[in-house]
């Protein structure tokens, strides 16, 4: 790494904002030196998205002042970041899927009335970025129709194409199989390399080792270290971050798997464009065991778990449920009635699923239980029932603040997780399918929510797990299902596992060797 | 719907501070168009209050009126609840108005025990039935119930001025209106009633309806917050993916949030026709379906505050009537106007303050 002689490319001192009563940015100091990857990492609602936003432009800080090179600058819009020369790739694309690839790069930067000279500049400037730093992809191409991976070279290449000196990525592998990841990370060296400075948010401990150069460390909203990489460990980054010893790997006893409880077969599921997700698969869950459904994301695992709650219909196949067939292709499932038989389900999208955020907590803690004859009286819920029945859930799953009265949408991302983990967990399901149980969640709440999962499996229940998180994936299952272009691929045992080949898996390259025995007893 | 600020602000801010602030706005434009008039505004105030308060009877008219706008309010209410606008009070009170003089017109012999549950069946049966069609076609086939309501309405009329011109004319008149009820079949009226046990008050159109309009606010309140039934109704108009996934069918649940509408806001016929003009006619609606919907936003879909709405344009519409007399450069039209800048700023522009609210009341 060179060492920074100049003015550092990016200064922050003292910027300071509040939302509310929420005080999103505490005083913070930052330098981010000339040709360097300075990676910042914090648990959601640390303040790293806030305070690039104000680096960007989209928020104003209350206090504080931004040098870019060593000169201060108010940067009231992303125009003006722009102008400054700071590009941003945001986590979630903002791209015009109809658009080609070359259409999407000069919006906003057409530079006149007419697009065909505008076009014909990008189109050389584009050869010229593309050559030089790796950013392969088809410029005609209608951006819709590639990659997640490619889409987001089309970002990077946005922000190139505006001159930016300076590109601040947030996220930026959530959506890319490992090679994929891979990739962008020799791209962030070589852009590195070329002068070029990097700013990489994210909460992947991993990444950080793998590709920075400089971290910082946000917490509560306050700048709370900075390390140089190579002086620091994952385990000291994960402290600094929680504010106390965390747990990365949570222990475990094999896995001593009883009789089969759920079993689906030949399972094909369309959407509501009539496309196949699911194509012809079949897997069987056994008491006592965490099958694990790795892949990435949109390869048929949502719909399958979908599928196999009941919600979604299925094109072909059926589910079998301890020994009893619940949906067919003629005769659909409901979610009620599969609940009575014993199916939790922790659905992916806690907001869009899972609760109702604008209900109070103990509202969305009987959702999909609203039947139950425990929280009725005749025809009227028994308000002080469920209120003393949520106290107790969040009491157990340590919840908070611990209001059953508060509005679900109060709580933070953690918490809300742990209301619905509490929900299915405590109806003491034969079977759990959970979906993504830690998308979103605090590091100090993964690892309690790892453990009750855990904790379910050794009370021989049997949880059916899709995670795009490889290493959650590999903490929790006992067997591990890939899945790729809607069918699996190939299934491997939780402990025997090489993350390259698994990896190649995922991406629907190179089948295992053991793929042969997907979807039966292993 | 409500914006991510509101969340940070207590709730008898959002739901006390802020419509006050809103009529308050509203009056103050309004007083701008009356002095643009040449009217002094705060004569203009107290007439309209004096003529809605200011005496007995006046205060007899302005909840005659208000009841009429409870059961819209409630209709417009409960829809919403479950995410539905249902802009088609005005249709399903014209012909819950028939069901309810149906049983008037025909089954006059009943003691009046027997004939007001009967009527209010009728009113509610009436007014439920022209709710299925949109909601079925909203439910089962996607059809936005918002244009099929509004298009149901002017059906509704339709039908109406065809019955009453051709079918239920009383023979031998001109006038487009069904015989009058006989005296059985009339809802006593509030001064009547109370007289018979001792309370003397001034004769107003105010009638036993206004008692059935309180009773139909508490059943609401139990059904929406104190069910399992209503539950599921707010959970699908709170979030439909998370209803399904909870085994609740949304399609159902319009279903049954759009039939109680239509049921409450066929109790408007008990007011105005059972109550008051004891005859079916035309147009008795009067718009009070509409205003219903301003009422409801008003009151923020809670009983309450649709009682406390619907005194509020009950006392528009009789301080204006009073106002118009006495001052005749201030016509009817002028209350349509105030009427319309407060179902705006009410409305319409119901978050417009709720910026300026939250950085006032976290600086304090």
């Amino acid at each position: 790494m060179k060492e920074p002689t100049a003015a550092p490319a990016i200064e922050l001192r003292g910027i300071d904002k509040r939302f509310g009563n929420v005080h999103a940015n505490r005083s913070i100091d930052l330098r981010v030196a000339h040709g360097t990857v300075h990676g910042i990492v914090g648990e959601n609602g640390a303040g790293k998205s806030t305070l690039m936003s104000i680096l960007y432009g989209f928020y104003q800080a209350d206090d504080g002042e931004i040098l870019i090179n060593g000169r201060p600058t108010v940067v009231r819009n992303s125009a003006a970041a722009i102008a400054a020369g700071i590009g941003m790739v945001h986590q979630h694309f903002m791209l015009v899927e109809t658009f080609s690839v070359l259409e999407n790069v000069v919006l906003g930067a057409e530079g006149g009335a007419l697009l065909a000279p505008g076009k014909a500049r990008a189109r050389t400037e584009l050869a010229h970025l593309a050559r030089e730093y790796a950013l392969e992809v088809d410029i005609d191409a209608t951006v819709g129709d590639l990659p997640v991976g490619q889409q987001q070279r089309v970002e990077i290449l946005k922000a190139l194409y505006r001159g930016a000196e300076i590109l601040v990525l947030d996220e930026p592998t959530g959506a890319l199989t490992p090679p994929e990841a891979d990739h962008l990370f020799r791209i962030l060296r070589l852009l590195r390399d070329q002068g070029k400075t990097i700013i990489l948010i994210t909460h992947k401990l991993r990444e950080i080792m793998a590709v920075t150069d400089v971290v910082s460390v946000m917490r509560q909203g306050a700048m709370v270290a900075h390390r140089r990489t190579a002086e620091t460990s994952m385990e000291e980054l994960a402290e600094l971050m929680v504010g106390r010893k965390v747990l990365l790997r949570v222990e475990k006893t094999p896995a001593r798997p009883g009789r089969e409880v759920l079993r689906v077969e030949h399972l094909r599921v369309a959407d509501g464009y009539g496309v196949e997700r699911v194509k012809d698969v079949s897997l069987s869950v056994h008491a006592g065991e965490i099958v694990g459904i790795a892949g990435v994301s949109g390869n048929g695992q949502s719909e399958l778990l979908e599928a196999i709650a009941g919600i979604r219909p299925l094109a072909d196949g059926r589910v079998v449920l301890n020994g009893q067939p619940v949906a067919t292709r003629r005769r659909g499932s409901d979610p009620r009635k599969l609940r009575h038989l014993g199916l939790a389900h922790v659905p992916e999208d806690r907001h869009r699923m899972g609760l109702i955020l604008p209900f109070e907590a103990c509202e969305s803690a009987i959702l999909g239980y609203q039947d139950d004859p425990r929280f009725n009286i005749g025809p009227f819920l028994d308000y002080r029932t469920i209120v003393a029945d949520t106290a107790v859930k969040m009491g157990a799953f340590d919840v908070r603040p611990s209001d059953p009265h508060l509005r679900t949408a109060s709580f933070s991302g953690g918490n809300q997780q742990k209301i619905v983990l509490a929900r299915e967990i405590e109806h003491d399901p034969d079977v759990l399918l959970v979906g993504q149980p830690t998308r979103g969640v605090d590091i100090g709440a993964i690892e309690a929510i790892h453990r009750r999962l855990i904790a379910m499996r050794d009370a021989g229940k049997a949880v059916l797990l899709v995670s795009v998180e490889l290493d959650e994936i590999h903490m929790l299952a006992d067997r591990i299902l890939v899945m790729s272009n809607g069918s699996i691929v190939g299934e491997v045992a939780g402990d025997a596992v090489d993350e390259g080949q698994l990896g190649l898996m995922m991406a629907g390259i190179a089948p295992a060797a053991s793929a042969a025995g997907a979807g039966t007893m292993p | 719907m409500t914006p991510a600020a509101a969340r940070e602000l207590p709730r008898w801010a959002t739901a006390g501070l802020l419509p006050v602030l809103n009529l308050t706005a509203a009056f103050v434009v309004s007083g701008l168009v009356v002095l643009v008039i040449g009217e002094d505004p705060l004569k203009v105030v107290r007439l309209l209050v004096w003529g809605a308060f200011g005496f007995e009877e006046a205060i007899g008219y302005t909840l005659y009126y208000a009841t009429s706008f409870i059961f819209t309010g409630l209709a417009v209410a409960v829809a919403f609840h479950c995410g539905l606008f249902n802009i088609g009070g005005e249709g399903q009170a014209y012909i819950g108005g028939l069901g309810v003089a149906l049983v008037c017109l025909n089954l006059d012999g009943l003691p009046f025990w027997l004939l007001a549950p009967l009527a209010i069946a009728g009113g509610a049966l009436f007014g439920a039935a022209w709710a299925y069609v949109p909601a079925y076609l909203q439910a089962y086939r996607g059809s936005h119930v918002v244009i099929t309501t509004i298009m149901f309405n002017f059906i509704a009329s339709a039908t109406m001025v065809y019955l009453l011109v051709n079918v239920m004319i009383q023979p031998g008149q001109m006038q487009p209106e069904s015989r009058a009820f006989s005296a059985d079949a009339r809802m006593p009226f509030m001064h009547q009633a109370l007289a018979g046990i001792g309370i003397d008050l001034a004769a107003s159109p105010l009638n036993l309806s206004f008692v059935w309009a309180l009773i139909c606010c508490l059943l609401f309140w139990l059904f929406i917050w104190h069910t399992r039934a209503g539950y599921a109704l707010r959970a699908v108009g709170a979030n439909p993916t998370a209803a399904i996934y909870a085994g609740i069918s949304p399609a159902r649940q319009t279903m049954i949030a759009m039939l109680i509408s239509g049921a409450l806001a066929g109790c408007l016929g008990l007011n105005e026709l059972m109550g008051v003009q004891h005859r079916l006619l035309l147009e008795f609606t009067g718009g009070y379906g509409f205003v219903g919907i301003a009422v409801a936003l008003m009151g923020r879909g809670h009983p309450l505050g649709i009682v406390l709405a619907a005194i509020l344009f009950g006392a528009l519409y009789q301080g204006g009537a009073e106002l118009s007399f006495e001052l005749p450069r201030i016509t009817r039209d002028m209350v349509v106007v105030i009427q319309g800048l407060i179902i705006l700023f009410a409305g319409a522009l119901e978050f417009m303050f709720l910026p300026l609210l939250t950085r006032w009341l976290i600086r304090v």
